[in-house]
């Protein structure tokens, strides 16, 4: 149940000796290992509740933020089908950002709190949207390519060990699929337009493609957290696993698009049944994570002005309500 | 655990149930936040049916429900346990006996 109200019924306080935690955690673990799922009332060491709490509120704030680069482009879309298109998946990021957040709630943090976080910029979210969308072209590479990443990462989490992640990912995939499906309906279109439209598709493939496969996070070297996230599945592949599946289904995408990945050491390896590509900057990856992407400024600006902007709705809902409870009291 | 943090100025919290069709019980979809009954309908509205997934929306206040303890689950359950002969299979009829 997806709730911090059952909490009042009392019986959380039960202070527990150090052995019993560890009973507690081999018990936990007993669990996950046998692929039973982790419910917000059961039993979970904190560690793994702050992991899930981190990763689930950035995987919400990342939703929300994606809505702006490509909310950008609903006055200017190129036809009315495209702009209900856009419109819709602008709206499914909404509420992609709202399964999450309520799924990160059962931890017990509050909304609110999340929502201070990402306003304080203390709080983390994806990366890729602190680049511009410069050209229309743009929205269809982010279709494509940053949803197509987005969902090689996710379609694995719908089978993590806690419940509400789980199931608020299976949720998000069966409609990020329509994502990726229409910005590559834009892609195709650009490629097999004029020339001037095939050099606006390349022209944003060039630029997105790198941001992209950065999105699968550091090399499986650097990473901090893949293997206690994997012992606890939350996570079941790698990063570089990850990114190397991404890239061995886009580049014959590409291909057929009549497009070039930039990369000049993309190059199929027979021998590997893989693709091999060229080395990451990860100077840039890091740059734009300590917030001097181009746009880092500018996102943040847009999220805190929607919510003081958004103040005054908020305060009438709350003063209507209030109101109509009064009124049903002294009916009463 | 540390659940219950102070009250915030969030709206309260809501459990949404959608029936998917006729003919199937509301499930369990999600929770939201909202002003009043109402917005919250409207809410699960544009959160859980944007792709037709309802005919029907229930909302309750999240503090309204009341949840056993999975830490008694051991024991609240425990009493079905030993009651297999509550399952047509427990019961061994011959082959040769037929509509049974």
């Amino acid at each position: 149940m997806y709730t911090q109200g059952l909490d009042s019924l009392g019986k959380e306080c039960v202070h527990t000796a150090a052995g019993d935690t560890a009973a507690l955690e081999a018990r936990f673990q007993g669990k996950v290992d046998a692929d039973k799922k982790i419910e917000p009332k059961d039993w979970m060491p904190e560690a793994y509740r702050q992991t899930l709490i981190r990763q689930i509120s950035q995987h919400a704030h990342s939703e929300i933020v994606g809505m702006l680069p490509e909310g950008n482009w609903i006055s200017r879309a190129p036809t009315l089908r495209r702009k209900a298109v856009l419109i819709a998946k602008v709206q499914d990021e909404g509420g992609h950002g709202m399964y999450l957040y309520s799924a990160a709630e059962t931890l017990g943090i509050e909304r609110e709190q999340m929502l201070q976080q990402l306003l304080a910029g203390t709080a983390k979210y994806s990366s890729i949207f602190n680049y511009p969308t410069l050209t229309w072209a743009d929205v269809g590479a982010i279709g494509w390519l940053v949803d197509g990443a987005a969902i090689m990462n996710q379609i694995p989490i719908c089978r993590c060990s806690y419940g509400p992640y789980a199931r608020a990912m299976v949720r998000i995939c069966k409609e990020e699929s329509f994502h990726q499906r229409q910005g590559f309906e834009i892609m195709l279109a650009l490629a097999r337009g004029t020339s001037e439209q095939q050099a606006m598709a390349q022209d944003a493939l060039n630029r997105w493609w790198w941001p992209s496969i950065m999105m699968f996070g550091p090399s499986d070297t650097e990473s901090k957290h893949t293997a206690q996230s994997m012992r606890w599945k939350i996570k079941r592949f790698t990063n570089d696993e990850l990114r190397q599946k991404f890239i061995d289904i886009t580049a014959p995408q590409a291909k057929f698009l009549g497009l070039r990945i930039p990369d000049p050491d993309l190059v199929w390896d027979e021998a590997g049944g893989h693709f091999k590509f060229g080395e990451i900057d990860w100077s840039e990856f890091q740059a734009v994570l300590k917030g001097n992407g181009p746009c880092n400024r500018e996102r943040l600006e847009a999220r805190r002005s929607a919510h003081e902007n958004g103040r005054w709705v908020r305060e009438a809902a709350a003063a209507h309500a209030e109101k109509q409870r009064a009124r049903a009291q002294r009916v009463a | 655990m540390r659940m219950n943090t102070p009250m915030s100025n969030d709206w309260p919290l809501y459990e949404v149930f959608i029936r998917s069709r006729a003919g199937l019980e509301h499930k369990h979809v999600g929770s939201l936040h909202a002003a009043d009954a109402a917005m919250a309908v409207e809410h699960a509205r544009d959160v859980y049916t944007r792709r037709q997934e309802g005919v029907s929306i229930w909302v309750v206040r999240s503090n309204d429900i009341v949840a056993s303890d999975p830490n008694d689950a051991d024991a609240l359950f425990e009493p079905a346990r030993d009651k297999v002969y509550r399952h047509p299979t427990f019961y061994a009829i011959p082959d040769e006996v037929k509509n049974l």
